[in-house]
């Protein structure tokens, strides 16, 4: 099936967004958003790929042979980098949310309280 | 919302979009044969005009540079953020920074590993536009050796090697480096982060034109970013034992 890999990127995707609906931990939700960024880098990925393709780098390949397109693996690339640095973020703003209210759960949190 | 509620709309939602997806992925080309001319061209003018061997490098640190920039930046707000909110609500008092002992097995791995890890991670930034790397990856690994020094010492000696005020000058001036080489650009009379440096030799560490500059500030600034965040947090993991341990006595 030649749409297969893409599928797989889409129910990852899916997975972490449903997950993020029904959380009940601001953890949980924060690790569900990562789960949903890994499926877009399957996807970008996916697209990228080229059967018998190899490393976009020259040097120990041989010449003619097929190359993967390096601009999605840029964009993968630097996606990691700034999502794990976003997650930080995420989760320094759980610890005042826990600190200020008390509770990690989403739910609980309804309220606008000054 | 009542849960109950939230769970129908997300069904529905997801549901839609899901089904959306599914109905784009079947119509998009089989997977392995795609020709992208984007590729083609980010391949051409990685190889043949700035001399780059890594054609991702040449990508993300000139072809896409301007966005690459504001990635940067987004990791400079993130770490900045992350910084603030976990210092707003922390007291300032010296007397926490209590030592962990470790089992001799860890101390040793972690002695010895925390140079070779060093020297991986200069290693991968400094060639990441010959080989596969980059400062990206090179500056994540060089974080890891900060990790190894609490993990195989102590505290203090953690605290020691990786003080605040070095990270975020080392982070500020690894994300500044960019809009200021691209300001160099526009006063050369070139666009924006254009590639004005001679290319060089391709496959040698003196080539791909202002690449490895902007590589270079991508691993310092990767580097400094991530070890600020890892300190941050322990810093409040210790603030928080004080605490505790102030409670019980």
């Amino acid at each position: 099936m030649s749409v297969y890999p893409y599928v797989i990127g889409i129910v990852v995707f899916g997975l972490g967004l449903g997950g993020i609906a029904v959380s009940r931990h601001l953890v949980h939700a924060i690790v569900c958003l990562n789960v949903a960024q890994t499926g877009t880098y399957v996807l970008l990925l996916a697209v990228g790929w080229r059967r018998h393709g190899t490393a976009p780098i020259l040097g120990g390949v041989p010449k003619g042979s097929h190359q993967v397109d390096p601009v999605v693996q840029a964009l993968t690339l630097t996606d990691i980098v700034v999502g794990i640095t976003v997650s930080g973020l995420l989760l320094a703003l759980a610890i005042q949310v826990h600190r200020r209210r008390g509770t990690m759960d989403p739910d609980e949190l309804r309220a606008l309280r000054g | 919302m009542t849960r109950a509620g939230r769970v129908v709309l997300l069904v529905l939602g997801l549901g839609g979009l899901l089904a959306l997806l599914a109905i784009a992925a079947a119509d998009l080309p089989a997977f392995g044969s795609v020709h992208s001319a984007y590729a083609a061209f980010a391949r051409h003018a990685a190889y043949a005009d700035r001399h780059a061997a890594n054609s991702v490098a040449a990508v993300v640190f000139d072809v896409r540079g301007l966005d690459t920039m504001i990635e940067e930046f987004i990791l400079f707000a993130a770490a900045t953020a992350t910084a603030l909110l976990l210092r707003s609500t922390r007291e300032e008092d010296a007397e926490r920074a209590e030592d962990h002992g470790e089992g001799d097995a860890l101390k040793l791995f972690g002695i010895g590993g925390v140079g070779a890890v060093v020297v991986l991670g200069l290693y991968v930034v400094a060639h990441g536009y010959v080989s596969p790397g980059g400062g990206f990856q090179g500056g994540v690994v060089l974080a890891t050796a900060a990790a190894l020094v609490f993990l195989a010492g102590t505290y203090r000696a953690f605290r020691r090697v990786t003080p605040q005020s070095l990270l975020e000058g080392a982070e500020s001036l690894g994300v500044l480096a960019w809009p200021a080489l691209g300001v160099g650009t526009l006063a050369s009379g070139s666009a924006f982060l254009a590639n004005v440096l001679p290319p060089g030799s391709i496959g040698s560490l003196a080539s791909a034109g202002t690449i490895p500059l902007l590589n270079a500030a991508t691993g310092l600034a990767v580097a400094s970013a991530f070890t600020l965040i890892g300190v941050e947090f322990l810093e409040e993991l210790f603030a928080e034992r004080a605490r505790g341990e102030e409670g019980r006595s």
